[in-house]
């Protein structure tokens, strides 16, 4: 579904993303890890057409991505900041983006009202906390049903009952066979989801498992303690190899 | 790209700052109007606070709304839309409410209090320098990395066209006052859109005290009529060139 080859982006002398190759497919849940600034927003970004790579392709369901924008239209993305014009209610939020494509008619509006927001349509985006501005983000992400999900830290700042139920959500899409890229700080919230691990440091690619690969070599059952034991022992030889 | 911009309208129609401007620029008007029985001194005491005012409220709220719509930006741009779509969208929504909070604040009062064509120049004046520095801003936006630099560089930017320009320009006359140089005076004034603005309105209202060394010389060398057109020329120029920059820019720029 993506295929990504020698994908280079610096931004002056730091190395961003250096020359990145991945193959991801339908029905994997792919979880995005790497420390601050290992580039894995860039890497993101890159896909969305938000960065533009200086070096490498990136192909979507066979588009190369560069100057022909419809792919997009096959991604859902929910990033990691939202920000919404102030004085528009979440429900004129939603409505522009229906209207942006108005080639779509059918409307996923699951977590709308899982989370409550048809409830608070009416209220300003910037009367919103912060946590209700993610579940806004969210529903963008899923309403149009895409092949293709991006989430960029997507829990972070939800309360437990609607991290459950975006987890839940994105477990069932993934069985839908979606493909799911997912970054986050959180491995426990990945549990259960994620059914590979990318590891990026320094704008490489350190290594891109499944997680029972991981499982089994390091061990340990919990994603948590399974990512601590590589970044212990296997990334130092990794490093050294590179 | 309608819809966008019906929204950014949306947004911006019910924007604070956009409903003070508005309030201000119609008390101002009426206020500097209702002082002087001389309906052609008030046009030109509004026309100087117009060009002082406008420019730089314009381009500093232009810049701080597109650096705080950047992450909003973002998420239009996952949509599959064009990335000219979406900054001239944004650009449009805020150029027209700008410059309607200009038409309602200044235009309404002079339409009942002093109706007839100075009027309607001077309204034209300020919607076009509104349009010009919201296109300066949006090339500011697209220019700077990171919000601080932006607005300093959009203080610098009206601050400049004020009145550094003017400075520069009244030197280099004086230095250069014993050779003819009025015609390239003439062309020196084209890069300010401000000063265009104040020559458009002046060869209209035909105060020859008033209008200035620059005045005078587009009346002489152009004549009223061709003078006006040039100065409309260069500012409707001064809109497109910056906003053309931006799109250009934009379209290689990492978000």
């Amino acid at each position: 579904m993506i295929e990504i080859k020698g994908l280079t982006k610096s931004f002056g002398k730091f190395k961003a993303l250096d020359n990145i190759d991945l193959d991801l497919l339908k029905g994997q849940a792919i979880s995005l890890l790497g420390p601050n600034g290992s580039g894995k927003t860039t890497l993101i970004k890159s896909i969305l057409g938000l960065v533009i790579p200086e070096k490498g392709t990136i192909c979507i369901n066979g588009h190369v991505v560069k100057n022909d924008w419809s792919y997009r239209s096959q991604i859902g993305y929910m990033p990691q900041i939202g920000r919404y014009p102030d004085n528009m209610t979440i429900e004129q939020v939603i409505n522009m983006i229906k209207e942006i494509r108005a080639d779509h008619k059918t409307y996923d509006e699951e977590l709308i009202s899982g989370f409550g927001l048809d409830k608070v349509k009416n209220k300003m985006m910037r009367n919103l906390s912060g946590g209700t501005r993610q579940k806004v983000s969210a529903c963008l992400a899923f309403l149009f049903a895409p092949d293709i999900y991006i989430l960029d830290e997507p829990t972070a700042g939800l309360d437990p009952v609607s991290s459950e139920l975006l987890k839940e959500k994105i477990t069932r899409e993934r069985s839908a066979g979606k493909l799911i890229l997912i970054t986050s700080h959180v491995l426990s919230d990945l549990e259960g989801i994620a059914s590979h691990i990318i590891y990026l440091q320094d704008g490489r690619l350190m290594f891109y498992k499944t997680v029972e690969e991981l499982q089994l070599s390091t061990g340990e059952e919990k994603l948590n303690r399974v990512v601590a034991h590589v970044m212990k022992t296997e990334l130092p030889s990794l490093k050294s190899r590179l | 790209m309608k819809i966008i911009i019906k929204y950014v309208l949306l947004d911006l129609l019910r924007n604070r700052i956009v409903i003070v401007y508005t309030v201000l620029l119609a008390i101002l008007s009426v206020s500097v109007l209702g002082l002087d029985a001389n309906p052609a001194k008030g046009l030109l005491s509004l026309l100087n606070v117009s060009l002082l005012f406008v420019p730089i409220i314009t381009i500093l709220f232009a810049t701080i709304y597109f650096f705080n719509s950047i992450e909003f930006t973002e998420l239009l741009l996952s949509q599959p839309i064009k990335r000219k779509s979406v900054l001239l969208a944004e650009y449009a929504g805020v150029a027209a409410s700008l410059a309607g909070a200009y038409a309602i604040g200044v235009g309404l009062p002079l339409l009942f209090l002093v109706s007839g064509t100075e009027s309607l120049i001077l309204v034209l004046t300020g919607i076009l320098l509104t349009l010009i520095f919201t296109s300066l801003a949006l090339l500011i936006f697209v220019k700077s990395r990171d919000k601080t630099k932006g607005i300093g560089v959009a203080i610098g930017t009206a601050l400049f066209f004020t009145l550094l320009f003017d400075g520069l320009l009244i030197a280099f006359i004086y230095s250069f006052g014993d050779y003819p140089i009025d015609k390239a005076v003439i062309g020196i004034i084209a890069f300010n859109p401000i000063d265009l603005g104040r020559v458009l309105m002046l060869l209209q209202l035909d105060v020859a005290v008033l209008m200035g060394y620059s005045g005078a010389l587009f009346k002489k060398f152009l004549g009223s009529a061709t003078g006006s057109i040039f100065s409309l020329a260069c500012m409707v120029f001064w809109v497109i060139l910056p906003l053309l920059l931006s799109v250009k820019v934009f379209k290689k720029k990492d978000l």
